[in-house]
């Protein structure tokens, strides 16, 4: 493969090829920025959860 | 296994092991696309459409790996009641449905230049069309109780009882008349496939492995704070 034209064009195929890859792509960070906001969100919530015990439990004799 | 039935011995392990899962994810991805775009040759037959095949086999392996995890999860989480086996099988779900998707649209969009068609359906494209709609009705069926538990192992049950689609799968382009083409690498003689190809395929299916133990783990993390703030909340109410 010589040029960046070339490689875009993928000899006609272009447009199949790099949907492919570019399906594979958004999927599988989509899926990674998913799981990663989920798991940040429910340690927030942890935290809070946690720290409201620690309230409660320092509040009652 | 029991040694790693305590959530906090598991995560503890889980986690020194996660940056390494994704190194070799980001390695093997980089080193694969150059592989699979740049320095393997096109197909005599098929010219540069062979390149949809480094994202479609792969993709297709780890669709039916994880649900083949998935069902073996559930089994040892109903038969041995472990408990992170069920979280195991849950957090399987979605990675594995994200990758029969890639599987159906990278395999359709290399059908079309190659068969002439986006879809037919046949015994193979509409197995692994199954697979999706198991691991979607998985996924639904799991969240559907109030109660955690019952979810998983209600859901449990169907993941083993649809662990029947794999061999069917698997054989479905021997035991009827298809388009698709039977297997390159699982046979009795050799691979028929050139290493040049054999290269860049298998790195990249190190990659999509490495990406779904990454996933994976990360997600048991997301799973098992949710467990944790379920057992707070209902603490709490009382």
């Amino acid at each position: 493969m010589q040029s960046v034209s070339e490689l875009l064009s993928m000899g006609g195929y272009g447009a199949f090829v790099w949907t492919a890859y570019l399906i594979a792509a958004a999927v599988m960070v989509g899926l990674l920025a998913m799981v990663l906001k989920g798991l940040s969100r429910h340690r927030e919530t942890l935290k809070t959860l946690e720290a409201e015990r620690q309230d409660l439990r320092a509040s009652t004799p | 296994m029991q040694r790693f039935a305590n959530p906090n011995r598991f995560l503890k392990a889980a986690n020194a092991i996660l940056p390494w899962c994704a190194w070799v994810t980001v390695g093997c991805l980089i080193t694969g696309l150059y592989f699979a775009i740049f320095a393997s040759p096109a197909d005599y037959q098929q010219g540069e459409t062979v390149r949809i095949m480094y994202v479609h086999v792969p993709s297709a392996w780890m669709a039916m790996f994880i649900y083949a995890n998935m069902a073996i999860a559930s089994a040892v989480a109903l038969i041995w009641r472990h408990p992170l086996a069920h979280l195991a099988a849950k957090s399987s779900a979605p990675i594995g449905a994200a990758f029969t998707v890639i599987c159906l649209a990278s395999g359709m969009l290399w059908g079309k230049p190659t068969w002439g068609t986006w879809w037919v359906w046949d015994a193979r494209l509409t197995s692994v069309l199954i697979l999706l709609f198991l691991y979607v009705g998985y996924i639904a069926l799991v969240n559907a109780f109030d109660d955690a538990s019952r979810g998983m192992r209600t859901g449990a049950v169907l993941a083993i009882v649809g662990a029947v689609n794999l061999p069917i799968i698997k054989f479905s382009v021997d035991w009827w008349n298809t388009l698709h083409q039977p297997a390159s690498l699982t046979r009795l003689d050799a691979p028929a496939i050139h290493s040049s190809m054999l290269i860049p395929l298998l790195l990249m299916a190190m990659a999509f492995m490495g990406f779904y133990a990454t996933l994976l783990i990360l997600k048991m993390n997301d799973e098992l704070a949710c467990a944790k703030i379920r057992g707070l909340r209902i603490a709490q109410a009382r």
